[in-house]
């Protein structure tokens, strides 16, 4: 198969970046979408040409690395899946694929479609943690947690933390990603001596990092690759009013 | 050299606490003082750095990742095994150090393995008090599944995602580290060089993968928890980015290197799909539970599989292991599968698949119970096929997983450098010729949160902080010498690009380096990794320049040292005349085709010294004693 690929090159941070567009051969449908670029990568390093960089690791959409936008959507057209998982069978051949960087205020981008997600790390850094040292935590048994309760938590502790979220929030908001966290910590007991201060943090740190706010539009959940629920937010908003007005 | 691994003396159940009592310490004042570099953010990276930080160490702790929270370790799915025996099935700390001796091929250390049986429970209380989300029961307790190479419940795990929560609690744990300001992050870093002064490591050289900068750092210790070398294979199930950089850099300054043929072939990876592909996706173990692994009884029988009635199939796990079933450990699987398929058995358009069923399971339990314990599985498998596993089996075939060799190290994780630990899958000491699944997990944490912050005292009280600087020769040599690589790389400006060749390489460990090997395979293979070598620096076109984002050059080092192991990886497995878990000599096998070990040969460590690229290696062994299991021959039937 054989694909029109109109990509974002931007050299360095400094530079005001273009699209250029260039034709791959010899794509097959069970080609993921990154190897895909991995081709092209191959034919533009052949001729002498600079490889459009991008970032990726796990290739199995745990990891959170790959976060390009492909046809105006975060992770591209395919629900719940992230650009590396995504298969080039779900797209029409001949087609023209546009691909971008992430683009939020909280994103620098660093060349071509790479951008710096540092931003999250200092979010985490925030109270993204539940206080224990290692050695004196008492056995896994002594607190019993239900289990809806523990799933709960796990469907919110599943976010990757790729950022298509803010990527794809007309605000470039980072609420679904800092809800996820605060949301899974204030869920379960281990979580809660800290949780009205571990919002109220994250949050702060979030604006700081100049993201946006939350106005509702759901973006985020449609983008997210892992079914992030925007409910989250809505716990969220719960715990930093509490936190607020308790500290 | 004279390998001392330096256990314990004294009865097994008793090492571990003696030698925590015994050990010298480092005052909580005096703590702060001593700075430690720890490179890699998985389990055990961010394990130790996180709990060297909550002890008071100033730590700086490096990734190639633009985040902490990428590293491998995130990507493993199954679970974590513990000792915990709250399924009240007979489990012990003794029945899971027996288990991890046996499934090993009885090719590691008694006292490592008890120790990390040992550790396992506590392990599992530390991730719960951080908030890691575990499946529990409705009554609130924990849940466990069962894995191979076991006869009891004992894997704890979150849903597929076991390693990215447990990554996450200590990546959690990590970030309030650097919130106290105990911990610094330099992410997007590659180290490069273990940089050493009077014969200590004191520092490291990375690469800053953004702008390109060569940066030096000065420390008192160097933790590696770099992960393993099965990308040497190009198609693995390792991220694409894993590489042996940073250990094989650690080799060439003198750290020993064992067992490097010592690889694991996980069972259950997706079959490979064409010349484009990246990587091969792991589809867990955990999967074996209730999947049923077959082939036609038929040569070549092309009939659907849903039509291939239950008399014309071959359960040839169940058939030949009836004790374990599915559930016999990885290695014996793996050769179970290739052995079917290189007879004609396979399916699928290549031949070389065999399916995982779970039509039976489903008829027993339901869609929604194998939904919730395998959903997310079953999803990325119908993402990436095209076949739904709900309706079809699924089709799979072994990939290179995990590598159980890796850097020497002692009873205290200290490589034969002093002052350079490895820690998790770096180093090489718990699961001897073959890992039992959901114990990677168990012991890069168990090397991370209990090991390391205990034993690295006992270094660092007699090795005070001596106010060593970054401007000390070592460094500027150690840079020159990076920069020299760089720029000879740079420079070959040849016509094939860094993947070809790693794509060559792979293709020579696969099938003479791979799953089964022999004398002419592994001499033939020497010869053609050497020849790649020299075409490498002679045909290499990397492109772009040093001082820039650019991914060709870093995979270009990378696969420079790829070479490199790939050639020892088989000197190693000729060396080793014998056949042992993931290592199958096809000369030493029992006459119904199970491994064959040469127990008065080589029951020893084989750790191999670096003597120059084109040099044979000096081999030094360390003999394993058995003084609490007998040596016996592996049987799962």
């Amino acid at each position: 198969m054989k694909y029109q690929i109109k990509v974002w090159r931007q050299k360095n941070p400094d530079d005001t970046g273009k699209f250029e567009t260039y034709t791959v051969e010899d794509v097959i449908p069970e080609m993921s979408f990154l190897e895909m670029l991995d081709l092209l990568n191959e034919q533009l390093i052949k001729r002498g040409e600079s490889p459009v960089e991008f970032d990726s690791d796990c290739r199995e959409g745990i990891c959170g690395t790959c976060g390009i936008v492909i046809d105006g959507m975060a992770h591209g057209p395919k629900r719940a899946c992230t650009a590396c998982e995504l298969r080039m069978r779900n797209f029409d051949e001949g087609a023209t694929i546009t691909v971008e960087p992430f683009r939020a205020r909280g994103f620098p981008v660093i060349k071509d479609l790479v951008v710096d997600r540092c931003a999250f790390e200092r979010i985490m850094a925030a109270g993204g943690y539940a206080s224990v040292n290692t050695g004196s935590a008492p056995d896994a048994n002594t607190m019993l947690i239900p289990k809806y309760i523990a799933e709960k938590a796990m469907d919110s502790a599943a976010c990757i933390g790729c950022g298509a979220c803010v990527a794809a929030c007309p605000n470039g908001s980072a609420s679904l990603f800092v809800s996820a966290k605060v949301t899974q910590l204030s869920l379960l007991p281990q979580g809660t001596p800290e949780r009205g201060r571990r919002a109220v943090r994250m949050v702060e740190q979030m604006d700081r990092e100049g993201f946006g706010n939350c106005s509702n539009h759901a973006e985020c959940e449609a983008a997210c690759p892992k079914s992030i629920s925007i409910e989250n937010i809505a716990r969220m908003r719960r715990e930093y009013m509490k936190g607020a007005l308790s500290d | 050299m004279k390998l001392d691994a330096k256990i314990p003396t004294g009865p097994l159940e008793t090492k571990w606490s003696r030698y925590l009592s015994e050990i010298k310490l480092v005052n909580p004042a005096n703590k702060r003082k001593y700075e430690i570099l720890v490179v890699g953010s998985g389990l055990g990276g961010a394990a130790a750095a996180a709990t060297l930080g909550e002890l008071g160490y100033r730590v700086k702790c490096f990734c190639y990742q633009d985040s902490a929270r990428r590293a491998h370790s995130i990507s493993a799915q199954g679970g974590i095994n513990a000792a915990k025996n709250y399924q009240n099935d007979g489990d012990s700390v003794y029945r899971l150090f027996f288990d991890t001796i046996k499934g090993g091929d009885f090719r590691a250390r008694e006292a490592n393995v008890y120790r990390l049986a040992e550790l396992s429970g506590a392990i599992i209380d530390q991730c719960v008090a951080q908030g890691v989300p575990f499946a529990r029961e409705y009554g609130g307790q924990l849940a466990n599944r069962s894995f191979g190479g076991a006869q009891v419940s004992r894997t704890f795990y979150a849903r597929g995602q076991t390693g990215q929560q447990l990554l996450l609690g200590c990546y959690s744990a990590l970030m309030r580290q650097v919130d106290t300001g105990m911990v610094s992050l330099f992410s997007r870093r590659e180290m490069l060089d273990v940089v050493m002064v009077d014969g200590r490591a004191r520092g490291i050289v990375c690469r800053n993968l953004v702008t390109g900068e060569i940066e030096k750092y000065a420390a008192d210790a160097v933790c590696l928890a770099t992960g393993g070398y099965s990308t040497v294979y190009f198609l693995s199930t390792n991220a694409v980015n894993c590489n042996a950089t940073a250990a094989w850099r650690c080799y060439k300054k003198g750290a020993l290197f064992a067992n490097p043929c010592f690889t694991q072939i996980h069972p259950t990876c997706l079959p490979q799909a064409g010349e484009g592909q990246s990587k091969l996706t792991l589809m867990s173990e955990s999967l074996r539970n209730d999947g049923r692994v077959w082939v036609p009884k038929a040569k070549g029988d092309k009939r659907p599989p849903r039509e291939i009635p239950e008399s014309d199939r071959d359960y040839f796990l169940e058939r030949k292991y009836p004790a374990f079933g599915n559930l016999a450990p990885r290695d014996i699987s793996s050769r179970a599968a290739k052995e079917a398929c290189d007879n004609g058995y396979g399916v699928g358009p290549t031949g070389f698949s065999v399916y995982l069923d779970f039509a039976e399971a489903i008829e027993r339990l339901g869609d929604n119970v194998i939904r919730e314990r395998y959903g997310n599985l079953f999803a990325m498998y119908h993402e990436i096929t095209d076949e739904d596993p709900f309706k079809q089996p699924m089709r799979i075939y072994p990939a290179p997983h995990y590598t159980m060799g890796g850097l020497w190290v002692d009873y205290s994780l200290m490589t034969t450098i002093p002052g350079l630990y490895a820690l998790g899958e770096a180093n090489f000491s718990d699961h001897g010729a073959n890992r039992l699944g959901a114990s990677a997990l168990m012991q890069g944490l168990a090397d991370g949160y209990f090991v390391i912050p205990a034993t690295i005292s006992d270094y660092l009280a007699d090795n005070r902080p001596d106010g060593l600087g970054t401007d000390h020769d070592a460094f500027t040599e150690s840079v020159n010498g990076i920069n020299e690589q760089v720029s000879s790389l740079l420079g070959v400006n040849g016509s094939k690009s860094v993947r070809d060749f790693h794509w060559e390489l792979g293709r020579i460990m696969w099938e003479k380096v791979g799953m089964a090997r022999n004398e002419k395979g592994l001499t033939e293979a020497i010869s053609d990794i050497q020849a790649l070598r020299e075409d490498y620096w002679k045909n290499v076109k990397v492109g772009g320049s040093n001082e820039e984002f650019n991914k060709s050059l870093e995979f270009a080092g990378r696969v420079a040292d790829f070479i490199e192991l790939g050639e020892l990886m088989a000197r190693d497995a000729l060396d080793r005349a014998e056949s042992c878990g993931g290592h199958f000599r096809e000369e030493y096998q029992t006459s119904d085709g199970e491994a064959l070990r040469n127990d008065e040969e080589f029951c020893n460590v084989s750790a191999w010294e670096f003597k120059g690229v084109d040099k044979y290696p000096e081999l030094h062994r360390e003999f394993l004693e058995f003084e609490n299991i007998g040596l016996s021959q592996r049987s799962y039937k």
